[in-house]
């Protein structure tokens, strides 16, 4: 099981942001994307999962691998803790969510409506979405977004053992969270508006 | 996982594709705008002044009956317009030219045009004809339906920012909108007739008219036609000008970030 | 796909209005009409199935842009673009539940609304009838509708501009079957007809509208 991307450029409306990234995750790997605001990870990471199509370049991983965190939870506020984690774990065919809820520390709070969590707590039960779904690969998107210390630890152990167990994760992130990771700062990557288009983006032709 | 939007490989069509090409489109529609021009004002003139000032008036209709040279044609044009968009649509959606998806852009505007004239001039026509301005006739509401699925096409238009994502879901809804409009048409059929039995108010222009009136009226139809080919060559023109000016604009908001 | 399907009916249930909202304006629209046109039995019996139909459209019409919206707001269009659920049975879920919180309440109503307006015997059925084959057509071309313009802000007015027109064969057939079957006359062929509507609506528009919402996340 292996993430290989070479040659990637994504685009944002139309504009590529990052141009020529390669990179590698093995199982086992943690792998932090670094960059200043607005530089594009969020672009990557939403390319990798494949919700929109690269412009160029080619990715390669093994089918129905990822799991994709992003800003938003996707919780529904009228629904209880467990019926928000019950839910993305029968569509994942999983089923189990009692590890996932003590892992993120949320059993006391399993009957309480999404609406009554607090941001942090809120994260927390997003995260634990991605213990249920039983994907080797998470794809993260600022996973720490509202998280105090404890719980940012309580994260950082998740992954740690998600990674030992064989799995990988590929985490945009601002913060330090002590895992022992390789990083990828992706500024030099940044796609240089003026340069030649590569063949076929947008709105080369009208150039 | 593998995407490259590169161009197509080279095929016989290629002289046809090279026209999406919105470098080569510009040149060529250059050239080609004072000929469809002096044809279009050569038809239009000969054909209405022929069909408004050189024509009998007929018997039962008096001089109304010649609102037919511009009546006819419109509405065959937005008909017609709505086909070469569902084309267009189709073309973007298959090949991805810029050109296409704009050009179904800017024939909308026309389309919807020449559908409020053909309603509006079907009105006139229709009060000493029939006696009222509005008949639920199953043309005429055939024509309404019509009518809103160019205004609900244009304002998808508007309402996303993103051209391209724009230009892909306006296509998607041209493809299942014309589907909905056939429907319609056969619904509209069925539900008049259900209403009064037989005895339709339309009157069939092709085989009421006879020469007289036939030959005006054909090259009023090549007038129309023409006139479309040039608005549509206007406007793609300025489509393809501001999405030049939306891409130079975005290039600069990157290079600022 | 059945969790889906439960989620979003135990949502519909919990936020309120999912029930509730469409029938009430059903319910208001069959009232207001007699006001409008006056109490003559005739008449209104004559001009029921229109209305029940036209109001039943437009009840449906309410709450379509709430199909996709709130999960694309909340993101779990997003994740469950992700997950391993074809989108196009997403959507036809999506639209099932729909279907099932107003599409089905309008239809076993409107038998009752229908003696709201002096409707006789054979009426209520053919209300019945048309309407359980004619919703799901409603439900499933509204939500291509609310696939089309799920990330535009006021997309609600856009909605209903971009589906009246989709609505049309199905309002006429509909309505043109049940007049029919009140009337006592044969009226096989609308029947078929919405039926048909029906059918390929559910058959081919879960493509176009995963195809919209694809384009829509990208």
């Amino acid at each position: 099981m292996e993430l290989r991307v070479e040659g990637l450029t994504v685009a944002r409306g139309g504009v590529p942001v990052l141009e020529g990234l390669g990179f590698s995750l093995k199982a086992g790997e943690v792998l932090v994307l670094r960059g200043p605001n607005g530089s594009g990870k969020t672009t990557l990471l939403r390319t990798l999962a494949g919700l929109q199509p690269p412009q160029a370049g080619e990715i390669s991983l093994p089918p129905e691998t990822i799991a994709y965190g992003a800003h938003a939870d996707g919780l529904k506020a009228q629904l209880t803790v467990t019926e928000n984690l019950m839910f993305w774990a029968r569509v994942y065919g999983t089923g189990d969510i009692d590890a996932a809820l003590s892992r993120m520390n949320l059993v006391s709070l399993r009957d309480r409506p999404a609406a009554n969590l607090s941001a942090g707590q809120k994260r927390r039960l997003g995260l634990a979405r991605l213990l249920v779904t039983g994907r080797p690969i998470w794809l993260l998107d600022e996973p720490t977004v509202s998280l105090d210390t404890a719980s940012v630890g309580l994260f950082a152990d998740c992954v740690r053992a998600h990674v030992a167990d064989g799995g990988a994760a590929l985490i945009a992130t601002h913060i330090d969270l002590g895992l022992e990771a390789e990083i990828l700062d992706v500024t030099p990557f940044r796609a240089d508006p003026d340069a030649a288009r590569v063949q076929g983006a947008f709105d080369e032709a009208f150039l | 996982m593998t995407t490259t939007r590169t161009k197509q490989a080279n095929d016989r069509w290629n002289w046809l594709w090279e026209w999406a090409n919105p470098v080569k489109f510009m040149s060529l529609s250059a050239r080609a705008l004072p000929w469809v021009t002096a044809i279009t004002v050569v038809t239009l003139v000969v054909g209405l002044v022929w069909g408004f000032f050189f024509t009998p008036e007929a018997a039962k209709f008096g001089s109304s009956v010649k609102i037919i040279y511009v009546h006819v044609p419109s509405a065959m044009m937005a008909i017609n317009i709505w086909v070469m968009m569902l084309v267009a649509s189709l073309i973007w959606l298959v090949r991805r030219h810029h050109v296409s998806a704009l050009a179904a852009k800017a024939a909308a505007l026309v389309g919807v045009v020449m559908t409020v004239i053909a309603l509006i001039t079907g009105a006139i026509w229709g009060e000493p004809m029939w006696g009222t301005y509005w008949a639920w006739d199953p043309r005429l509401t055939s024509f309404l339906v019509l009518f809103l699925f160019y205004l609900g096409y244009m304002a998808l238009w508007a309402a996303i920012e993103d051209p391209d994502t724009a230009a892909d879901l306006t296509s998607v809804l041209a493809i299942v909108g014309s589907v909905f409009a056939l429907l319609s048409r056969y619904a509209v059929n069925f539900w008049n007739q259900g209403l009064h039995q037989g005895a339709s108010l339309s009157l069939d222009a092709e085989e009421n008219v006879s020469d007289v009136y036939w030959q005006p009226l054909v090259i009023c139809l090549v007038g129309f036609v023409a006139l479309f080919v040039l608005l549509l060559l206007v406007r793609t023109r300025t489509e393809v000008r501001k999405r030049r000016v939306h891409a130079l604009e975005m290039r600069e908001r990157m290079s600022d970030a | 796909m059945i969790a889906l399907l439960m989620r979003d009916l135990r949502l519909s249930v919990r936020a309120g209005g999912g029930f509730g909202l469409g029938l009430a304006f059903f319910l208001i629209v069959t009232v207001l009409v007699p006001f409008g046109v006056g109490p003559e039995a005739e008449i209104l019996a004559r001009i029921a199935p229109g209305i029940l139909w036209v109001g039943a459209l437009l009840a449906c019409l309410l709450s379509l842009d709430r199909i996709f919206q709130l999960d694309f707001e909340d993101g779990s269009l997003d994740l469950l673009a992700t997950a391993p659920v074809p989108m196009e049975g997403a959507v036809a879920i999506k639209a099932l539940a729909h279907w099932l919180v107003t599409g089905l309440p309008l239809t076993l109503a409107a038998p009752l609304f229908g003696g709201l307006m002096s409707m006789q015997a054979p009426g209520h059925w053919w209300m019945f009838v048309t309407l359980l084959l004619g919703t799901p057509a409603l439900s499933m071309i509204g939500a291509f509708g609310a696939a089309l313009t799920v990330g535009l802000k006021r997309g609600g007015l856009l909605l209903s501009l971009l589906v009246l027109p989709l609505y049309v064969p199905t309002l006429i057939f509909g309505a043109e079957a049940a007049a029919r079957g009140m009337a006592g006359l044969a009226n096989s062929t609308p029947l078929l007809m919405v039926a048909g509507i029906t059918a390929g609506s559910v058959a081919l528009l879960p493509f176009a509208a995963a195809a919209a919402l694809r384009i829509n996340l990208r």
